[in-house]
């Protein structure tokens, strides 16, 4: 919000408390909250829309069957018949992250997908299951990547740390991205917001000129949405990038 | 336009908190703060429980109604195949019966036809015949009735002789009449 001549765009990132004492002694926060409201929405979304169970679905069922087939098209259409085994953590992700995203653009609600160590931690948990799927599917043999094929011998002291490094920064790219965008999307968000509130001192010529950054607020929400979906898709087609080739050779 | 970032330290509520770091800049990287280490600990089980509850249950429900669907459509498309073939087989069945009654209606036409002109042929041979007949009875009585009226034409001849011969002369030779009437017969 905004006091005097000065915009706080970052306090709308502060964890605090919920449900007083139990929840500070529990460390909970306002962030588990929305993320508990997220999975409920979309477990909501599943389960009602799926009751009917219909042939003929009706448009929440085909909304949610519309879902489950994109991500388990992407899931599939990257990774492979192995794909399948994933489905559920990708589809998790996404769906995870979307709900969040989208969440967070409701008024006096909170984007979990704003912090660095929630999206680092989901990050990190998909390098992780990379690894492990691909020592589990190439054993020892996953470690001859960071050789690329056909390279000449004598590059390899330099080639193989630039390969090591590319290799461990995927989760550092991974959650940056993500965390960056909402983060620079709420900023903007909360200075365009600020900017009505300051123009609206300014008496009458401050009325009028404040319904500038509103419209400006109003094509950033659409443009929030966009990149909304837009990176809970590249969060989940990274990983499925990242298992294909775990699995893969 | 300032962008000036209000720091923690300014807000009343967090620094009346007891024990908690209080740092500046954005409050996603004040990682010593327990409620950002106990938002990923709980994101964490948030996640893998809404994991499990999707992969147990959620998904699994999606995919048996996706994948009755498409056992229904499959059964639906199957039975409409039968169906066709069925049709097809009834049609082709209809199509030759119609070519069979046509076949024999041919023949019977072509028999009934071939009858009557038979039997047209036969009356028209007896009729001919008996045309014939008639014609040849007809010319035998023209023939006999022909030389039953040459054969009276001397007495005839003789006669109307005899007879202007007496009024021309007063008189008359029998003999020399029916002579005179042979000689212009001949």
């Amino acid at each position: 919000m905004a006091s005097g001549s000065t915009i706080d765009a970052l306090g709308q990132f502060e964890l605090h408390p919920i449900l007083g004492s139990f929840g500070e002694t529990l460390c909970l926060s306002q962030s588990p909250l929305f993320m508990v409201i997220a999975v409920a929405l979309v477990l909501a979304f599943l389960y009602i829309g799926m009751r009917p169970a219909a042939v003929v679905p009706g448009r929440l069922q085909a909304a949610a069957e519309v879902g489950y087939d994109f991500v388990r098209d992407l899931a599939v259409s990257t990774i492979g018949e192995k794909g399948t085994a994933f489905f559920p953590f990708i589809f998790a992700l996404f769906f995870f992250i979307l709900a969040g995203n989208y969440l967070g653009l409701l008024p006096f609600s909170f984007t979990f997908t704003s912090h660095i160590a929630v999206t680092l931690a989901m990050a990190l948990a998909v390098f992780v299951i990379s690894i492990l799927t691909a020592l589990r599917f190439q054993g020892l043999g996953f470690f001859k990547h960071f050789m690329p094929e056909g390279a000449p011998m004598a590059l390899s002291p330099i080639l193989i740390p630039i390969e090591i490094l590319s290799f461990l920064s995927r989760p550092v790219s991974l959650s940056i991205r993500l965390f960056a965008n909402m983060v620079a999307g709420h900023v903007l968000l909360e200075v365009f917001a600020s900017f009505t509130i300051m123009l609206a001192g300014l008496g009458v010529v401050g009325h009028v000129l404040a319904v500038a950054p509103v419209a400006i607020n109003i094509a950033l929400t659409a443009l929030e949405l966009l990149v909304g979906f837009l990176q809970a898709y590249v969060f989940a087609i990274l990983t499925c990038i990242y298992l294909s080739e775990a699995t893969s050779h | 336009m300032r962008l000036t970032p209000r720091f923690l330290l300014s807000a009343a509520p967090l620094a009346a908190l007891p024990g908690r770091a209080v740092a500046e800049g954005m409050p996603q990287l004040h990682f010593g703060d327990p409620l950002l280490q106990g938002q990923v600990v709980w994101g964490a089980l948030i996640f893998i429980i809404f994991y499990f509850i999707l992969s147990r249950s959620a998904l699994p429900r999606v995919a048996r109604v996706i994948e009755k669907r498409d056992a229904r459509i499959k059964k639906d498309l199957d039975l409409a195949r039968q169906s066709k073939k069925e049709a097809d087989r009834a049609h082709q069945e209809l199509l030759d019966a119609k070519e069979k009654a046509a076949e024999s209606a041919r023949a019977d036409i072509q028999s009934i036809r071939d009858k009557a002109k038979a039997e047209a042929d036969a009356q028209s041979a007896e009729t001919a015949s008996r045309l014939d007949q008639e014609i040849r009875a007809a010319e035998k009585e023209i023939a006999k009735a022909r030389s039953d009226a040459l054969s009276h034409l001397t007495d005839i001849a003789s006669a109307t002789t005899a007879t202007l011969t007496e009024r021309l002369l007063g008189h008359y030779d029998s003999d020399t009449v029916t002579k005179a009437v042979e000689r212009a017969r001949s």
